[in-house]
């Protein structure tokens, strides 16, 4: 397959952004979406001229959540319930034009062409998303019963895996369900019940002054993560945030 | 040079508690004042940066990704074991660590693993109370599953996720000690060079490290009282494996430079259950967990023809009917069945395709076949149990597991080799520590499902925060480690130094010289000759082929960019001119390793039915090597492992 691609290039933070565009050939429809950058990265490396792309990835399994490219006005690309790693050319026709661009929201700045800062999820994570528990003082694992319902809702809502997806998708680039999966995951168990208040006061906070914008309730985050955590989260979210506000 | 695992005395079961029972602590007032670098943030690394810091130590932690949440830990899949015997079928502390050391076929040390099954039920005490989610029975009760080389269901786990889950856990309790300010977080920057200075016997004691900043490219240097290293295993040697891109040895490599040892780099674990390969521009292989080998059944056709059939595409799985099926792992191994330890499972599945009843296009795949567990359960609940897991495979493959039996073949998946360590998990450089995968020390030749999770979590929350304790206490008269010695400049200019050579050849060359195009070739040397069969002629040519290509790779290597800007190409030229010094040392130690044990398999050396064959008479030990200077051979040293407690037998699933 042959695929023509608009790419945006940024030297670095500061520097003014373009789009380039290249072309790569003979591209099997088994390679992933990935792969087929860096079979243009190597042309590109051969070029005395021309620098690589860079763009995040890691585990290239889609549980890491270190890649994550805007591709085609959609993050992670045409396809539901993946990232952009486990994107397969298949997903396109032989010919097609592909516009690839980083997560675009004020509370990641980008860092270099499609690699972009998202240490601000660390920053909420670490406003309160967890709980204080320590190795010396933990119960046997028996005494604390999980009724088997919330024990699943609370998986549902911990499989985010932290990419951005639901704030580059976001017309306000709200981080509404990423602070909603984590608070949902640990006020659902019985654990997380002693820091709840504080919890969900600590996170929406760090939320709003990290410059995420608001909720609108469009839901094109849960149409868009490739975990797909439901917007049933924001709903407990906004519930706790309630009951905290009110103690 | 000798080595002493430091293994203290008493009674098997007594070892852990004699230690803690004796060993020095240091005062709150003094701990904040002793700095300690974790580098690598997985389950090791986390557990120990943020156990350390909720002590009071002042913690500086390294990873190379933009966040600590995305080590490679996230990607098991699983589960974690544990010896609590919930489901009272008969587990106990001594059981899993009689299966430990039988599945790593002997050729670990007893307390270690010991210890290590004793801490297993601590482990899920703490995770849970993190509110790490655990799969539940409708009761509330936990839940459990069976894995590879046990006969008990001890293996914890949340859905397929339970790395991840286990890791978020982690990164929850080192997010917290962030906001405490006891630990400091230092993301994308990658462990060039370790910091050394000769203690007053001549050992190296470790003083700091530098880093490379990935954003901006400029090195660092950073001091401390301690450097632990977790920065995980060495498998992307065979550039294809089930690990993330970025894992790589280098952080335990600049250690080894620097006289840490390194143990039984040929102890390296091939996973039976992996999407097979598919084209030369594959970047990754993708595991399909162990846990599908509960209800999977792994079989290829009985006769040759069938096979050809079916890799010339014009028959399907689907169309040979049941007695044309070879189940072979049940057949071969009655007791164990398709739950056989990981290596066997995969010589298994070679042996079928090198004798030419491989499926696929190319003969290298068998079946994973999960139609029988459908009609026994339905459709839903095998849905529940692996439902993700057969998504990713539709997505990869593009064929439904619910209707074909999923094609799988085995991949380079963990490393059991590593820095070595005594019992308190310290390397022969005074104040180094080595944690998880990336030290050699419980899992001997082959490690178990499910056993990796409990190893790393063990390290870091539960027994580097004793012994690293232990060590500082005689330093807290030190002071605040300094950055501004004759020790750092010149561990600085090494970096400096080493960066530039990559660069000196880089002028525009014609393609295929790319850090990728090098990492590819050194791969395809280590799977050809160094893989899961392995004999003195295949290893030879290893060794004279791995020669060549570093000529050619100090010649030839073309990086694209500058030194001092973010470049992936250089972050993967530097983990390459690591790799290949590596390479040469596995195929090495694997050559003088004449015997076959675990993962280990030697031609050479099997039994009449095609089963491993230890020499224990000559081998029970460990092989760690020292380090003699870039480019001359290694010095070979030995630690004697004696087996008081378990009754040496030869492995028999059968």
């Amino acid at each position: 397959m042959n695929f023509k691609l608009h790419i945006w290039r940024q030297p670095n933070a500061k520097a003014k952004g373009h789009f380039e565009t290249y072309s790569v050939a003979n591209i099997s429809p088994d390679c992933s979406f990935l792969e087929m950058l860096d079979i243009l990265n190597a042309q590109l490396s051969t070029n005395p001229v021309s620098h690589p792309v860079c763009f995040d990835n890691d585990c290239r399994e889609g549980i890491c959540g270190m890649c994550g490219l805007y591709i085609n006005g959609r993050p992670h690309g045409n396809d539901d319930g993946i990232t952009t790693c486990q994107l397969h050319m298949r997903r396109f026709r032989d010919g097609d034009e592909i516009w690839i661009e980083p997560w675009r929201a004020k509370a990641f700045p980008i860092i270099k062409d499609l690699v972009v800062d998202r240490s601000a999820f660390d920053t909420i994570i670490q406003a309160g998303g967890y709980i204080s528990a320590t190795p010396g003082a933990a119960p046997d694992a028996r005494n604390t019963l999980v009724d088997k319902h919330s024990a699943d809702l609370a998986m549902d809502a911990a499989q985010c895996i932290g990419c951005g997806a639901c704030v580059a998708a976001c017309k306000n680039a709200s981080a509404m369900l990423f602070v909603a999966a984590k608070v949902s995951h640990l006020a659902l168990l019985p654990q997380g019940q002693p820091e709840a208040k504080q919890r969900v006061k600590a996170m929406v906070f760090a939320m709003d002054s990290l410059g995420f914008g608001s909720c609108s309730n469009t839901y094109a985050c849960e149409a868009e993560c490739p975990k797909q955590i439901k917007r049933d989260n924001i709903a407990r979210l906004n519930r706790q945030w309630e009951a905290a506000k009110m103690s | 040079m000798t080595i002493n695992p430091n293994i203290p005395q008493g009674a098997l079961p007594d070892k852990w508690q004699n230690y803690k029972e004796s060993q020095q602590l240091v005062s709150p007032a003094n701990k904040r004042k002793l700095r300690i670098i974790v580098v690598g943030t997985g389950l090791a690394g986390a557990s120990a940066a943020s156990t350390l810091g909720q002590l009071g130590f002042a913690v500086d932690a390294f990873c190379l990704q933009d966040s600590p949440r995305r080590a490679h830990s996230i990607a098991a899949q699983g589960g974690i074991n544990a010896a609590k015997n919930y489901q009272n079928d008969g587990d106990s502390v001594e059981r899993l660590f009689r299966d430990t050391i039988k599945g790593g076929d002997y050729r670990a040390r007893e307390a270690n693993v010991y210890r290590l099954a004793q801490l297993s039920n601590n482990i899920i005490d703490l995770c849970v109370a993190q509110g790490v989610p655990f799969a539940r029975e409708y009761g509330g009760q936990l839940a459990n599953r069976s894995f590879g080389g046990a006969q008990v269901s001890r293996t914890f786990y949340a859905r397929g996720q339970t790395g991840q889950q286990l890791l978020l856990g982690a990164y929850g309790a080192l997010s917290r000690e962030v906001a405490r300010g006891t630990v400091t977080l230092h993301t994308r920057h990658e462990m060039l060079e370790l910091v050394t200075e000769p203690d007053t016997d001549g050992t190296p004691v470790a003083r700091g490290i530098i880093t490379r900043n990935l954003v901006t490219g400029q090195l660092e240097r950073h001091a401390a009282h301690a450097v632990v290293i977790a920065s995980g295993g060495y498998g992307n040697v065979y550039h294809l494996s089930t690990n993330a891109l970025g894992s790589n040895v280098s952080a335990a490599w600049a250690c080894h430079r620097k006289g840490a040892l390194f143990a039984n780099p040929c102890f390296v674990q091939i996973h039976p259950t992996c999407i097979p390969m598919h084209g030369d521009y594959q970047s990754k292989l993708t595991l399909m967990s162990e846990s599908l080998r509960n209800d999977g059944r792994i079989w290829v056709p009985r006769t040759k023809q069938l096979a050809e059939q079916l890799r010339q595409g014009t028959i399907t799985a689907n169309d040979i009917p049941a007695d044309e099926r070879d189940y072979y792992l049940e057949r071969r191994y009655p007791a164990f069945g398709n739950l056989v330890p990981r290596d066997v499972a995969s010589r298994a599945a070679k042996e079928r395709c090198d004798a030419g009843f491989g499926v696929a296009y190319d003969g290298n795949a068998v079946f994973l076949d999960f139609a029988d567990a459908i009609a026994r359960l339905g459709k839903d609940t095998v849905s529940q149990r692996y439902g993700n897991l057969f998504s990713m495979y539709h997505k990869i493959v593009d064929q439904d597991p619910y209707s074909t039996p999923m094609i799988i073949y085995p991949a380079v998946h963990y490393t059991m080799g590593g820095l070595w360590v005594d019992y308190q998990l310290q390397t022969t450089v005074r104040g180094l520590f080595a944690a998880g995968e990336a030290n050699f020390s419980d899992h001997g030749a082959n490690r178990l499902g499910a056993s990796a999770l409990m190893q790393g979590l063990a390290d870091g929350y539960f027994i580097l925060p004793y012994t690293l304790q232990n060590y500082l206490a005689s330093h807290i008269h030190d002071g605040m480690p300094s950055t501004d010695t004759q020790a750092f400049a010149i561990a600085h200019q090494e970096a400096t130094d080493r960066i530039a050579a990559l660069f000196s050849h880089s002028g525009y060359k014609p393609s295929n010289n790319t850090p990728a195009d090098f990492h590819r070739r050194l791969g395809n040397i280590m799977w050809q000759h160094c893989g899961m069969a392995r004999s003195k002629q295949s290893l030879t040519t290893a060794l004279q082929l791995i020669g060549e290509l570093s000529q050619e790779f100090h010649q030839n290597l073309h990086i694209p960019g500058s030194a001092d800007e973010m470049n992936p190409a250089l972050d993967q030229a530097l983990h390459v001119a690591d790799y290949i010094p590596l390479a040469s040392l596995i195929a090495t130690d694997a050559l003088l390793r004449e015997e076959s044990c675990g993962g280990h398999f030697r031609v050479e050396h099997q039994t009449p039915d095609g089963e491993t064959l230890r020499d224990d008479e000559h081998f029970m030990h460990v092989a760690a090597w020292q380090h003699q200077g870039s480019g001359q051979p290694e010095t070979r040293l030995t630690e004697p492992l004696s087996y008081q407690h378990i009754n040496l037998s030869t492995r028999n699933y059968k």
